[in-house]
Formats: structure tokens, C-alpha cells, sequence
């Protein structure tokens, strides 16, 4: 019985138009494993996923459960046969309660469900109130409502899809329980990630992917983390050189007092936030998503207003311009890379040079209303080259580069202008190993020319990484400042849950 | 009191129509579809309805015609918009127009003519009371149908679990597919509710209403049925409400000028759109109460394979 895998597919292959996403995958998870499956973004992880949920049909290859070959034509099917899918962007329903939206998936009452939500949550350590709307929900009880969904489905196997990208670090912990637990009780799951270390603290067994296919399949506590990168990406990736702060430290961009309430009420309003951007330093935001970052990098880059009667103020130089649009801060020296690259950060349907035109129009290519579309294209070519963007040539489209070309190209936009002041929002989000490591750098080398930049990012380690002071925002509140070598992971992760005093006490001992 | 008497059984008599449609066209907007073609399915629907009722001469028979016609009209929406993921609005609009085309098609050989009205039932003494009698227990059976109607709409809607797979369904598609929820079925079932309650909508004003084939008799009240639905912010009760303001308004629009009043009657007629759409954008303004109310999905083009 233990010999049977509870799932096994061989030869599982998925082309699309442009990239074979699967090439001839084998995977055999048995019961009671932890099994991850690791591999940079766009090696096919996700594609692999959906298929053995029934999301997505393989052109080739077969799926056996439990020893009998099945077709896995629908999350329905793959449903009954015990399959749970925690998804990376929840599928929750925000309108409706936790025990709404377990019902949906699970038979029973609403009372009979709620009396097994909270028998459930007791059981796994995982809070959740059955009664309250999932609006209102912060991502970690987001997380916490589709685990309980997948489990009160009593599934064989869980599926999380990079489950620990929207928890902070203590949460982590908790979940990592959650999984052995369940574990011990001989369901199988299939953790999907790309962070190392996690993975070497979770799982037993690790199948390693690139570019559609298996590379390795490699005991996860033997592994180190270098040899696990070597699979993962085919070659060794040097950590950004992260010299001593230069510049003198002036203050470039200052904001004081800024207060926002937002349209839309749930999402989370600004309250009194101040923040100083000095000339030669990164700024590193940290937070859980949804805590008002969005709203404060709107607010900074002019796509939200200030209005004559709002309080705060934000200063560039010394001169307000809070009532300045975008377009008139970037001509004033202030760049904004946002979150979402298709949509904001680029027009997907249109080329590469036309996007570069887009932000860069001060820069001398406007002559009497007329665009110079020689220069233009100059400028775009430029910018490829500069940044080692892959792609075919200034003509291409936006859409038609991966999420990392696009990605160096939107940034290497914005540092053409030479910026006095850059913000980045989740400026490595979704972008493969090698890109997020070029676009880090390029960051460093804007900072030693005495820019002020400020990052936005979910990914504590890239904070570490990379910034000179760390700012952490919880439910539209911003903490004090404070130097990264005076701080640890741990005390940043207790202040994206709220206690900014965990910042404060290491601020004032080490003055 | 003769006034007073005339505007309340006349609201209700009036609203029965929107009301039907407008359950119908509530709960297929919940579930993420929305139908513009109201006003054509209303159209052929009266057209069939009364054609029907003529031919058999048995309400029953008109109803159900009008009923099935309606809801295979609204079949098309749902495999365009369904199946072949075509744009709702445009689907939607091209529908519309086919069924008034229907509508005159249909009742061609009626144009004017003139069945006998759905009768009153008969409720004995309480039909005697004075003022409650003739206001409330002088009506046909349709008025309390359509009163019905909007009990067991909200009920179903936001009390059971067929409810709570529409809202799912129509705020998020795509997870509702990934949980396993059959998505296009259940809107295809939500469209041809739409379909079929607009279709006796429209039968209830060509043989009861006014008891009369007309082309173009419809008037524009399956619009008023699109923004009642939006502007009662998709809850039962309120576009329930805005059917009966839009019924009493044109219920006023009679009596003031029966009193002889100087009014320019172009100005009274568009009185019951202009104060119903009003009144509802007054009474929802509520941002966050729109929110948890709203199809979020609505319009959008199915996503799932």
C-alpha cells in the first residue's frame, strides 16, 4: 500500500503558442509527503498544477490516482477524487462569509458548517470566525478561510500554490504546522514555491523544474541551498554588491501628514503618514499587501491628488507638489515604477518604443506637438540595451515580453531619465531569479549616483537585500524608520503584524 | 378618496409588468449576465401572449406561450454570451431588437385589435371593504403573483443555497469553476428565468393591462426594468420599490390630467422615468452597501474554458 504513490503522472506535456509550459513531467507524490515542487517563475509550475487540478487538459502524458489511471477533466472531477487546491490569489468570494464561501464547496447547513469551521480552526491552529465577510478580511485569514475550505473537503492531496507569499514571517511558522499536521495524518501535498529555504524546512522530497521540465528530483533536507539554486536556474547568482551608503543624505523627497480615505471602503485609508526620502539611500516599505501601500505610492507618484483643503504635504526639494500630476512630477525628477506592468506600467498592444515615449516625452522628443519618432525608438533601443531586455527589438509589444524583460524595460525607462527620485512598487514581483537580480542592482547603482529611491515589496529578504532603511505599513499606518543593520527579519515581521513597538525599542537601543 | 383609491390599484396594476421583468432580469444580473434585450422580450411577449390567448382563448395558454417565447429568446443570450463569449451589451442589444422585430412580426394580423381582460378574482366580503376593498382585493390574479414573485425572489436570492451559487457565480466566475460550481449552467438557467418573466411581463400588458395588440406597446419599460435593476442596487426589495414608484407616478400622470391641471403632457409622460431613476440614485448611494450587493462580474466576457 505505502509503495502506491497517491498521485503519479509520466509524461505529462502542455504546449502553448509560444513555450512548451510542460515537457514530458513525471511526479509521484505519495501519502503522508510533503513533496515541493520547485522552479523560477515561467517554469511551469503553475501550468503543472492546474493540469493535475483538471484546469487545464495536457496534450500528452497521463495522470494515475491512487494506482488507476483517470482523466482529469475539471476541478469538479479532480474535486471528487480528493484533490484541495489552495490558490496563490485566493478564490475566495468577497462578498460573502467565511461559512458562505466554505459551503459553496463543502455540504451542510451554514449552522452546521459554522459549528465544524470552528471545531476545525481549534483543531489546526487555524483562527477563523465563520460569521464575518471576507471584505473585511486581512490576506493571512484569507488564507486561513481556503485552507479550512480544502481541508473540510477532507481531499487526499493539497495542492498550495506559493501558499507564504502573502504571510508574514510568524505565519509562516504557524502554517508550516498546519501542513505537518496534516501531513502526519497521511494526506499528500504538493507545495509549490521558489523560496529555498522554506522549502528545505517543509518538505521531504523536492522535484525541481525549468523551463517545462524536471531537472532533478533530490531529497529536500540533504539539498543545500546552493545546489538547489544550481538546478533551479542552471547556474550560480551573484548577490548584489551593497556598498556603504553614499551620497550626503539630504532629504529629497519629504512627505508630512498624509491622510487619505478611499472611494471604495474597504479599502485601507492612509492615516498620517510621514516619510523622508534622502538622497543616496533606499527606502524599503514592508508589509502585507493591502495594508495601504497602493494608496501611499498613488499618493507619492500623483495618480492621487492632493486636494487645497487635504492637510499633509509632500515636498520635492522643498517645494510642495502634492497638486502636481504624474506626468508633471516625473518632469520635475520624481519616477514611479507601479505594481501591475501590463495595463499600468505599459500598454500591452502597444510597442516598445511607444511605451518608452510614453514617460520619457519631456526628455526632448516632442518637437511643436509633433513626437520625434526616430529619437524615440533611439531611446527605447537604449534602454534594451542597457538593461539586457530580451526581446524582439524596439518594434515589439509590450505583451509580447516575459514579465521580467518587461519588467528591466519599465525600470531602464524610468533610470534613463535619471531620476532624483524613484519609486518602485514590487519592482521584482513575478520576475524570474536572473531579472530580479538585474533590476536590484540597477537600483543600487541609481542609489550611488544619490538618488532617493523607495521600495514597495511583500518579500521581506528583497528588503534586507537592498535597502538602507526599512519602514513597515500596517492598516494605513506607517512605523518610525530604521537602519536594516539594526533590525532583524523577526522584528520587521512582528511589526507587518502590527506592533511597530518591536521597531522602536531596537531604534532606541542602538542610538 | 376616489383618487387616492384610482393611484393605489392602479400602482399596482401598473408595476405587475416591471415587477415580473424585473425579478427575472435581478436575478440573471446576479448571476453575472446582463440581458439588454428586456424590452424586445417584453415586446414578444405581449405579442405572443396575445396571439395565444386569442387562438385558445385560455389566459393559462397566453402566459405560458409568452413564458417559453421569452425564455428561448434569451437562450440565444446565453449561448452568445455563454458559449461563443460574445460581448454581453452588444449580444444583449442585437437580441433586443430582434424580439421587437418578432414582437410586430407576430402580431401582424392583430395590430389593434382588442381580447377581453384578465378578469378580477373574486375575494367575497373582503372585496366589499370600503377603501382597502377596491384598493388591494379587486385585482386580477397576476398582480398577486407578481406580489409573490418578490417574496420568493428575495428569498431564494439571499436565503438558500441555490442564492448564494448565483451571487458566487456572478461575483467571481472563475473561482466558482475552480470550486467546481457549473458555472455556465446555472447562468443559462438565470438568463432564461429573465427571459421567461419578461415574456409575462409583456403578456400581462398586452391581455390585461391594456387588453390590446399595439406595436411598440411596450413603450420602453423593459429599460426601466435595466435601470431599476442597477439603480435598486440588485436588492429585491428596492427594485420592488422602484416598480411601484414608477407605476404610481404614471398613475399620477393620469389623475392630474383628469383634474384638468395645465400641465404640458410631454413633461407629465417623462415624469415616472425622470423622478423613478432619481428617487432609486437618491436611496443608493451607499458605496459600500453597492459593493456587497453587486454582481461584480457583470458584463464581463466569460474567462473559463
Amino acid at each position: 500500500m505505502a509503495d502506491t504513490p497517491l498521485l503519479r503522472l509520466r509524461g505529462v506535456t502542455k504546449a502553448y503558442p509560444a513555450v512548451l509550459a510542460n515537457d514530458a513531467v513525471d511526479l509521484d507524490v505519495m501519502p503522508g509527503e510533503i513533496h515541493a515542487v520547485l522552479g523560477e517563475n515561467g517554469a511551469g509550475k503553475s501550468t503543472l498544477v492546474k493540469i493535475i487540478y483538471g484546469s487545464v487538459r495536457p496534450d500528452a502524458g497521463t495522470v494515475e490516482w491512487r494506482g488507476q489511471q483517470v482523466d482529469m477533466q475539471s476541478p469538479l472531477k479532480a474535486r471528487d477524487l480528493g484533490i484541495g487546491m489552495v490558490f496563490q490569489h485566493f478564490s475566495l468570494f468577497e462578498t460573502l462569509t467565511a461559512a458562505e464561501n466554505i459551503s459553496l464547496a463543502v455540504p451542510g447547513s451554514i449552522a452546521e458548517l459554522s459549528e465544524r469551521i470552528r471545531a476545525a480552526s481549534a483543531q489546526f491552529g487555524l483562527d477563523v470566525e465563520p460569521d464575518s465577510r471576507v471584505q473585511a478580511m486581512t490576506v493571512g485569514e484569507r488564507q486561513r478561510i481556503e485552507i479550512l475550505r480544502c481541508i473540510l473537503q477532507e481531499p487526499k492531496l493539497i495542492i498550495m500554490d506559493e501558499p507564504t507569499s502573502v504571510l508574514p514571517p510568524q505565519g509562516i511558522a504557524k502554517l508550516f504546522e498546519t501542513l505537518r499536521r496534516l501531513a502526519s495524518e497521511g494526506i499528500g501535498i504538493i507545495f509549490i514555491s521558489h523560496k529555498l529555504d522554506e522549502i528545505k524546512a517543509l518538505c521531504d522530497t523536492a522535484t525541481v523544474m525549468r523551463g517545462g521540465r524536471v531537472v532533478g528530483v533530490v531529497d529536500a533536507k540533504v539539498e543545500d541551498a546552493r545546489s538547489l539554486t544550481r538546478l533551479m536556474i542552471g547556474r550560480d547568482i551573484a548577490a548584489p554588491s551593497h556598498a556603504a551608503q553614499r551620497g550626503d543624505g539630504h532629504a529629497v523627497l519629504e512627505a508630512a501628514g498624509l491622510n487619505y480615505t478611499p472611494l471604495d471602503p474597504f479599502a485601507p485609508a492612509l492615516k498620517d503618514i510621514s516619510l523622508t526620502l534622502r538622497s543616496g539611500q533606499i527606502t524599503g516599505i514592508a508589509g502585507v499587501s493591502g495594508n495601504g501601500q497602493d494608496a501611499l505610492t498613488r499618493a507619492l507618484a500623483g495618480e492621487i491628488l492632493q486636494g487645497p483643503q487635504d492637510a499633509g504635504t509632500i515636498a520635492l526639494d522643498g517645494v510642495a507638489l502634492g497638486a502636481d500630476t504624474p506626468d508633471q512630477r516625473r518632469e520635475k525628477g520624481l519616477h514611479f515604477v507601479p505594481e501591475e506592468r501590463l495595463g499600468r506600467g505599459a500598454v500591452p498592444i502597444h510597442t516598445l518604443s511607444e511605451n518608452a515615449g510614453l514617460t520619457t516625452h519631456h526628455a526632448g522628443l516632442v518637437n511643436w506637438g509633433m513626437v520625434k519618432l526616430g529619437k524615440r525608438r533611439a531611446l527605447a533601443q537604449e534602454t534594451i540595451d542597457a538593461m539586457d531586455v530580451r526581446c524582439g527589438g524596439p518594434d515589439a509589444t509590450a505583451q509580447s515580453l516575459s514579465g521580467g524583460n518587461l519588467q528591466k524595460f519599465i525600470v531602464g525607462r524610468e533610470l534613463a531619465l535619471r531620476p532624483k527620485v524613484l519609486i518602485a512598487s514590487q519592482p521584482t514581483w513575478g520576475v524570474d531569479v536572473g531579472a530580479a537580480a538585474a533590476i536590484r542592482q540597477k537600483l543600487i547603482d541609481l542609489r550611488d549616483e544619490g538618488a532617493a529611491i523607495l521600495i514597495v515589496s511583500e518579500e521581506i529578504e528583497e528588503i534586507f537585500e537592498i535597502c538602507d532603511t526599512i519602514q513597515v505599513m500596517f492598516r494605513g499606518r506607517l512605523s518610525p524608520p530604521v537602519q536594516v543593520q539594526t533590525t532583524s527579519i523577526d522584528d520587521v515581521g512582528l511589526a507587518m503584524a502590527g506592533d511597530f513597538d518591536a521597531l522602536a525599542l531596537k531604534e532606541c537601543a542602538h542610538v | 378618496m376616489d383618487v387616492l383609491i384610482f393611484i393605489v390599484s392602479g400602482t399596482l396594476a401598473a408595476a405587475t409588468a416591471l415587477i415580473f421583468a424585473a425579478m427575472g432580469e435581478l436575478v440573471a444580473e446576479k448571476s453575472g449576465v446582463l440581458n439588454l434585450g428586456i424590452e424586445g422580450m417584453m415586446a414578444t411577449g405581449a405579442a405572443m401572449g396575445f396571439v395565444a390567448l386569442s387562438l385558445s382563448g385560455s389566459y393559462t395558454v397566453g402566459f405560458l406561450a409568452a413564458a417559453v417565447l421569452g425564455c428561448l429568446l434569451s437562450m440565444i443570450h446565453a449561448v452568445l454570451t455563454l458559449v461563443f463569449r460574445a460581448d454581453q451589451t452588444a449580444s444583449g442589444l442585437a437580441i433586443g431588437i430582434l424580439g421587437l422585430g418578432l414582437s410586430s412580426a407576430i402580431g401582424k394580423r392583430y395590430e389593434g385589435r382588442t381580447v377581453e381582460g384578465l378578469p378580477e378574482l373574486d375575494f367575497g366580503p373582503l372585496s366589499d371593504i370600503p377603501i382597502i376593498g377596491p384598493m388591494f382585493f379587486q385585482q386580477d390574479i397576476m398582480v398577486y403573483l407578481s406580489i409573490v414573485l418578490i417574496f420568493v425572489t428575495w428569498y431564494v436570492v439571499t436565503r438558500t443555497k441555490l442564492g448564494l451559487v448565483i451571487r458566487a457565480i456572478g461575483e467571481s466566475p472563475e473561482n466558482a469553476h475552480a470550486l467546481g460550481l457549473k458555472v455556465r449552467l446555472v447562468r443559462a438557467g438565470c438568463v432564461g428565468f429573465g427571459g421567461a418573466m419578461a415574456g409575462i411581463g409583456g403578456a400581462y400588458m398586452s391581455t390585461a393591462y391594456t387588453p390590446l395588440w399595439a406595436e411598440g406597446m411596450i413603450a420602453g419599460r423593459g429599460w426601466i426594468v435595466v435601470a431599476l435593476t442597477v439603480f435598486g442596487t440588485w436588492i429585491v426589495p428596492r427594485v420592488a420599490f422602484g416598480a411601484y414608484l414608477f407605476g404610481s407616478m404614471s398613475l399620477l400622470e393620469l389623475s392630474i390630467q383628469a383634474f384638468g391641471w395645465n400641465i404640458p403632457s410631454q413633461a407629465m409622460s417623462v415624469m415616472p422615468y425622470v423622478v423613478t431613476i432619481i428617487m432609486l440614485a437618491v436611496i443608493s448611494r451607499n458605496l459600500a452597501f453597492i459593493r456587497l450587493n453587486s454582481p461584480a462580474s457583470l458584463g464581463a466576457v466569460l474567462k473559463i474554458s
